[in-house]
């Protein structure tokens, strides 16, 4: 007997371009129908794509397997059809025991429920048994460090809370295999190490975990081994450090063939890379630093542009904007630019963040660039131990409290506003 | 406890695409049941919460309607009511009634409304429709209390024919769910079929004997009558509380077997939309 426990065979799955934004309307078919009836059985032609070709996979027990690849190259729709949330256009899977799948945090939780209730409710979607959930219901809220809010409606919860609970559910979910979708990179850095933790324990008992993420630091540290997803098609499998530094070499070499994007040639000019110029420390995408740092940005111009305008953007993982800058009235000949951003600092929680940067001229956008890799930071924290009071900036601050030097301060501003 | 014998006692699912149109698969609804039982659960627990009347609301709405139909349709258009008092007579049949069409409304969007959970995570989507029906039942037995109270109120005291009560009921939640499978299923996937659902449970309740007797519809056109499976659940609900009306006759039986086939139909109906219904959202 052989101890694969995930084995899939050409596994394909095509995707119809446009499907989400289909007619979708019952009148139009029945008109449709009613004008040509044939047209019923006749297959529209419609354009298509393959997300997923002919993919080739064996998962042993016991084995931690990350997969990487850029949005969109199909990481994630391998997991719906594993998890069979999907199903293959053609091909076929074979997994050997219950599958549990965190695409999500916090799937199934309803507002108007309490931590208790959907503690319960949550667990039995993501395919806990109801006496399972009540043996480790205890651990579970322990785990959240939510003992006093549990028979509150998670409504009241800020997203810390929120976050903490559902990932609490999530983390003792036991399936024999787990397959797991970006979920770790959310929630406070403290929270986060306690999560990556428990899924070690996970994947020391012996359980079978694949996992989606952009986090590389993450899978070097958790997977044995990784898979490059690229295009709909396994690239390059091997020891996880072998392919994330294989996958990070090719990132940040330029090597991008995003569908949103022209390829080069056709585009006048588009952004290739970034990096943390300084200060440097371990990874060029990794800010260690509250104190001064600069950006760097290389835009390679195929044809000059005139009257530029170039923008940059600051998301975190929730897609907030943290900031945005504008530059009017360039003029740039062709070849290789960089542009240096400055800051004195960037007081930011840790977490991912992404850059959004921008070159429009008087046609429109030449180029709108999502930067990849993301932005680790990974700064001593300086803020609120209970999350929902840390707020979204990281200021090195420093708090001094003792008697006060000028005693009669109090008298010359009294709080009231009132004159002394 | 070993891994090994984890792993051998481990199922074995095998992914393939879908398969033509014969492909039920209700075994895997009962290994499901815990989930159903929380997906009903859920459904209780927060209609009674957002309301702020709660249960007053679920009683108030039958009895209103009771009240208002006793009024215009007893009183003012003096229909008759096969020798039953006004309010025996309307709220014997606005009980099953408000089951049914409360528990079909909410069977056709159901998968909408779950439709996040639906890209997230796998488990039969069947047992979403499923579910709604079965919720509805909290609502009929507070309903059906008092439409107990109200008959014996009355003076009317149910015989043996109560005893049909049960199978009324296994109907009334067969033909929700039926029809529910295949307007939640067109609902997934056009957009416009909720617009249509107020229309077509006016022209259902109109089409049902919940404001007037069955025995109205002249003789010929009984047969097509007979077919609207909601005829005989109202009809044999008056008749097995109180004794009086039209008892079930074959009429009943045509009614079983067109819900037989409209739900077959549905079952096929919705797991040939299940496959599709995940790359839609």
């Amino acid at each position: 007997m052989s101890d694969v426990v995930i084995r899939t065979g050409q596994l394909s799955k095509r995707y119809r371009i446009g499907q989400r934004e289909q007619p979708l309307q019952l009148r139009e078919v029945l008109t449709r129908t009613l004008r040509s009836p044939l047209r019923l059985f006749r297959r529209a032609p419609q354009e298509t794509f393959w997300a997923l070709k002919d993919v080739n996979l064996e998962v042993r027990q016991g084995e931690v397997l990350g997969l990487i690849g850029r949005n969109g190259s199909g990481k994630t729709t391998l997991l719906k059809i594993l998890s069979r949330i999907t199903r293959p256009t053609s091909g076929w899977a074979e997994i050997h025991g219950h599958v549990g799948s965190l695409l999500e945090v916090g799937t199934g939780f309803h507002p108007d429920l309490t931590g208790r209730e959907n503690t319960y409710l949550s667990g039995a979607i993501l395919g806990m048994r109801k006496n399972e959930i009540d043996r480790k219901f205890d651990e579970i809220v322990a785990f959240a460090e939510l003992e006093k809010f549990i028979d509150t409606p998670v409504k009241h919860y800020s997203s810390g809370m929120y976050v903490r609970l559902a990932f609490a559910v999530a983390a003792h979910l036991e399936p024999e295999i787990l397959l797991v979708d970006e979920v770790l990179a959310v929630g406070d850095a403290r929270f986060q190490k306690k999560c990556l933790g428990k899924m070690g324990d996970v994947a020391r008992a012996g359980r079978t975990v694949v996992l989606v993420s952009h986090q590389l630091n993450q899978i070097r540290r958790l997977c044995h081994r990784a898979i490059w997803v690229d295009s709909g098609t396994l690239r390059q499998s091997g020891p996880a450090a072998e392919v994330v530094s294989a996958y990070e070499a090719a990132m940040t070499a330029g090597d991008r063939m995003s569908p949103a994007r022209g390829n080069g040639a056709a585009q006048k000019a588009r952004f290739v890379r970034w990096e943390i110029a300084e200060p440097q420390g371990s990874s060029p995408h990794t800010l260690q630093t509250l104190g001064p740092a600069k950006v760097r940005f290389l835009l390679e111009v195929h044809k000059p542009v005139c009257h530029a305008h170039h923008g940059i953007a600051l998301y975190n993982a929730e897609r907030q904007l943290m900031w945005g800058y504008g530059t009017d009235n360039l003029d740039l000949e062709a070849g290789l630019h960089e542009a240096i951003y400055e800051f004195p600092s960037l007081p930011l929680r840790p977490g991912m963040y992404s850059w959004l940067v921008t070159l429009w001229d008087e046609s429109g956008a030449v180029d709108l660039w999502e930067s990849v890799p993301d932005m680790l930071v990974a700064t001593e924290s300086y803020q609120h131990a209970r999350d929902e009071w840390g707020g979204i900036l990281n200021i090195p601050i420093a708090l001094k409290i003792g008697a006060c030097a000028e005693p009669n301060f109090a008298a010359v501003a009294p709080r009231d506003g009132s004159p002394a | 406890m070993g891994v090994e014998t984890a792993a051998a006692a481990a199922p074995l699912y095998r992914i393939e695409p879908p398969r033509g149109w014969l492909e039920v698969r209700l075994r895997e609804v009962w290994e499901y049941r815990e989930l159903l039982y929380f997906f009903v659960w859920r459904d209780v627990k927060i209609r009674y919460k957002q309301t702020v009347i709660g249960v007053a609301w679920v009683v108030l709405q039958p009895l209103l309607t009771m009240v208002v139909f006793t009024l215009f349709f007893g009183h003012l258009a003096k229909l008759p009511s096969q020798g039953l008092p006004y309010p025996v007579f309307y709220f014997a049949a606005l009980v099953p009634w408000t089951y049914f069409s409360t528990a079909l409304l909410s069977a056709t969007s159901i998968v909408v409304e779950n439709q996040r959970v639906i890209t997230k995570v796998y488990f039969p989507r069947l047992i979403l429709p499923m579910s709604a029906v079965l919720s509805g039942l909290v609502d009929f037995s507070i309903g059906f209390l008092i439409l107990v109270g109200v008959t014996l109120g009355y003076g009317l005291r149910p015989g043996f024919a109560a005893l049909y009560l049960p199978l009324l009921l296994l109907l009334a939640v067969a033909t929700a769910l039926g029809v529910g499978l295949w307007l939640s299923a067109l609902n997934a996937l056009y957009r416009d079929v909720r617009y249509v659902m107020p229309f077509l449970m006016q022209f259902w309740m109109l089409a049902s004997p919940v404001a007037y007797p069955g025995n109205l519809v002249p003789q010929r056109w009984r047969w097509l009558y007979g077919l609207n499976p909601m005829t005989g659940v109202i009809e044999g609900f008056r008749w097995a509380l109180t004794g009086h009306g039209q008892p079930p006759s074959a009429l009943l039986l045509a009614s079983a077997g067109m819900v037989l086939v409209v739900l077959v139909g549905g079952l096929l109906f919705f797991q040939r939309m299940e496959g599709t219904v995940a790359d839609l959202v």
